[in-house]
């Protein structure tokens, strides 16, 4: 596009304001990581389903394995971004103002601490920490 | 920019004079994938609290055993798994849409549909795998 059919006032191209070049990153992320928990929510739920036990033993076992314990804690991960990425849009759709800010802030906090404990809780299974 | 005598009102999402026949199908099929996300990111609190159960011993674990033996507990695991299996299908709808493909109104709403009645199916086949091999739904 040459300079005389930019869509940018002249304002903004002399202020060099604009564009952060981040219009899309909520959108990317969004998908990238629900095409991912699709893989991993395959892969959780037939795991679950073959474990064919929920006993302490068998179900320690199975996420102690390395494998499992690798997969289980991105699986965590990722959920708790998408699913972050999804209550902020609900938010922004149905909460406004300063309540609007508050909201994301807590569900981002929220999303960070039940996150951190799920991993944390994985990690000291596949470590051997929990009797 | 010239002043305005009154504030620009702008339409707010969501538009509402849009309603008719023939988009409530799918509107009804849009919500569902808000309100089954809302419920999964909800319903990822009990799968933390069982990994966290599972991490503090089999004291720990015992509880939350009990705790997911109760009727109210296990119907909201199986609330839980249609709500995995709509958001599931209806994300791949989501991610075909995302190329291009499947927008006119005839095939979204066949669409739609194929999902919705693909999710009761996949909620029972999960069901009934789990209810075979571990003898109880949780």
């Amino acid at each position: 596009m040459s300079q005389k059919e930019s869509l940018r006032s002249p304002l903004g191209r002399v202020a060099g304001l604009g564009s952060a070049k981040e219009g899309a990153h909520h959108w990317w992320s969004q998908r990238v990581s629900a095409f991912a928990l699709a893989l991993l929510g395959v892969w959780f739920i037939v795991s679950l389903a073959c474990l064919g036990s929920f006993e302490y033993s068998a179900v320690t076992g199975w996420i102690a394995g390395p494998c499992n314990a690798t997969l289980l804690s991105i699986f965590i991960v990722t959920l708790m971004l998408h699913s972050q990425l999804g209550v902020q849009v609900v938010i922004e759709d149905y909460v406004h103002g300063a309540t609007k800010t508050v909201s994301i802030v807590l569900s981002n906090f929220i999303h960070v601490v039940v996150g951190t404990l799920g991993v944390v809780s994985v990690l000291r299974i596949a470590f051997g920490v929990a009797a | 920019m010239a002043k305005r005598d009154k504030p620009l009102v702008r339409p707010l999402s969501p538009y509402m004079q849009y309603v008719n026949a023939q988009t409530i199908h799918t509107m009804g099929f849009s919500i569902l994938h808000r309100i089954t996300g809302i419920a999964l990111s909800v319903g990822s609190l009990l799968l933390v609290y069982w990994l966290v159960s599972a991490a503090s011993g089999p004291e720990g674990y015992a509880e939350a055993q009990a705790f997911f033996a109760c009727v109210w507990v296990q119907v909201a695991v199986v609330g839980w798994v249609f709500a995995f299996s709509y958001h599931f299908l209806n994300g791949i709808r989501h991610l075909v849409w995302d190329t291009g493909r499947g927008f006119d109104l005839k095939t979204s709403r066949t669409s739609g549909y194929a999902v919705f009645v693909a999710a009761i199916v996949l909620t029972a086949i999960i069901v009934a795998v789990f209810c075979a091999r571990v003898g109880g739904t949780a």
